[in-house]
């Protein structure tokens, strides 16, 4: 991928800032979705909350499932690859969707490494728990950063963590002389010459959303007011009671997240929010921010 | 630095629609052209605006944002009152009176105008065009999932005709681009803009390209942590 292309990449994240992005199921869902405000859906099988419940091997969903999508909706559609999996991206990038998402939600494929994002010339999204991990996909050449939270659970507290990790992080970067870059590098597995870009901007150099247990309005206006870009929300639309208005909401608490007014606006009348899930509660090998590094 | 010279006592400040999409862009672009910027996204914002920006964006997002929230119609309003508009890609959209397979939204300008046009995100790319109206350098042009222009009223002025499509027109209080100068280094459509919004802005052409702009300038106005 050329520089101008990654380029391009980066910025069409940046026109998605403010915005949520849906994961839906099917033709229908992302109809839904995209009356609702989405920015973009992400078309897979089945919702990570399913995923969970289902265990087994998740995989690249059909592509003739993500075709239908496409063609359903005029918003940027993305789909999941399973990390290091580099032929589902090369399958992706050949049905010509907006973006990929090299996804800790779908069972990995390769434990060692992740995809070299550089060899595509369609975007990449990647999970983050902490500025390293971000760094380093970014370093792969992933154009779009998330957190990883943790999908399915309904359970924002990954999420937040994954976040404020990340914005602990830069603050002490931003704040050290700049020799002590190099051992804060090796220490926390940063690239260096990424870091130092960091460093000068104070925040990450492409787009970060959060990732990873959203259930509600006020869970998209927490991250928001956490310093996200925009947000995420995998299970918690279609898993609710009523997943039409759950979205308009989540949409409307995003672009207003400072808005405590209208945050509660938001809020009213939703009616079930997805089951929630206690993270302690889940065995460790199920634990999905675990996969990849 | 440049020079901006208010005229009268007219309103002097060009806000950005901060609802999604590509704000702090064009509050950057607004900053290093010395002109005075606000974010707009309460109703009170748009007291004495001289111009309006609509972002890029979603613009199914944003014509959905508002409509709820009472903004539509304080925009309508504002624009009655003489404040001029333009809209980037998305804000394009929302500004046009024909919108294939859609209902429009703001209605403000005599143009048919298909979304996503060009394809899918591999399909968005770069090229340059001069346009005698805006500047006498080539100007860089960024199409992001762009929509086209594929028609115009006998009211619009085409500043821009790429092939089969029209990439930027105006009218007397309305501009549309479906490029994103706001994610290049230029600064003359900025320029004309603020010009048209009545604000005078002196400078020689070879000035618009901003020599500090990088394509991270962006992440100043953006994500306090």
């Amino acid at each position: 991928m050329d520089t101008k292309r990654y380029e391009l990449n980066v910025q069409l994240a940046q026109m998605l800032k403010g915005g949520v992005i849906m994961d839906v199921t099917n033709v229908e869902q992302a109809k839904i979705a995209e009356e609702a405000g989405a920015v973009s859906v992400m078309a897979l099988e089945r919702v990570p909350a399913d995923i969970r419940k289902d265990g087994g091997v998740a995989r690249m969903s059909d592509p003739s499932m993500i075709a239908a999508i496409k063609k359903a909706v005029s918003i940027p559609v993305m789909a999941k690859a399973r990390i290091g999996h580099f032929v589902e991206a090369q399958i992706l990038e050949a049905l010509r969707i907006d973006y990929i998402d090299e996804s800790e939600v779908l069972t990995p494929a390769d434990e060692e490494c992740h995809i070299d994002k550089t060899k595509f010339s369609i975007p990449f999204v990647c999970g983050a728990r902490n500025l390293g991990e971000a760094l380093r996909r970014i370093a792969e050449g992933a154009a779009m950063i998330r957190t990883k939270g943790e999908a399915g659970t309904g359970n924002v507290v990954e999420a937040v963590r994954h976040m404020r990790t990340m914005n602990r992080e830069i603050r002490q970067l931003v704040q050290m002389p700049v020799e002590e870059v190099t051992g804060f590098a090796k220490a926390n597995g940063l690239p260096y010459e990424l870091a130092l870009k960091v460093k000068e901007l104070g925040r990450l150099p492409v787009v970060n959303f959060a990732a990873g247990g959203i259930a509600t309005p006020a869970d998209a206006a927490l991250m928001m007011q956490l310093g996200c870009d925009g947000v995420f929300v995998g299970s918690g639309i279609f898993k609710s009671a009523d997943p039409a208005k759950r979205a308009r909401a989540i949409v409307k608490a995003t672009a207003y997240f400072n808005d405590p007014q209208k945050v509660l606006e938001a809020s009213m009348d939703l009616g079930e929010a997805m089951p929630g899930l206690e993270i302690s509660q889940i065995p460790p090998e199920q634990i999905l921010a675990g996969r990849g590094w | 630095m440049m020079n901006l010279h208010l005229v009268s006592n007219k309103p002097s400040v060009i806000g950005v629609l901060d609802l999604q999409g590509g704000v702090h862009e064009h509050l950057e672009h607004l900053e290093s052209l010395g002109v005075v910027y606000k974010r707009v996204k309460q109703v009170e914002d748009f007291a004495d605006l001289a111009g309006l920006i609509i972002p890029g964006g979603e613009s199914s997002c944003l014509s959905r944002l508002l409509n709820i929230f009472e903004i539509k119609d304080v925009l309508l309003q504002a624009h009655q009152r003489g404040m001029k508009i333009w809209g980037t890609c998305a804000g394009a959209i929302l500004l046009a009176n024909k919108i294939v397979g859609e209902s429009s939204c703001l209605n403000l300008i005599n143009i048919t105008i298909e979304r996503n046009s060009f394809g899918s995100q591999l399909d968005s790319f770069v090229s340059e065009a001069t346009i005698p109206a805006v500047a006498a350098e080539p100007i860089p042009l960024i199409f992001i999932r762009a929509p086209k222009i594929i028609d115009v009223g006998s009211d619009v002025n085409v500043l821009l005709e790429i092939g089969d499509y029209i990439a930027a027109a105006e009218n007397e209080s309305v501009l549309v681009t479906v490029f994103h100068p706001e994610l290049t280094g230029c600064l003359a459509f900025h320029r004309y803009f603020a010009m048209k919004c009545g604000l005078k802005i002196t400078a020689s052409d070879h000035e618009y390209i901003d020599p500090h702009w990088k394509s991270c300038s962006w992440t100043k106005h953006a994500g306090n942590i």
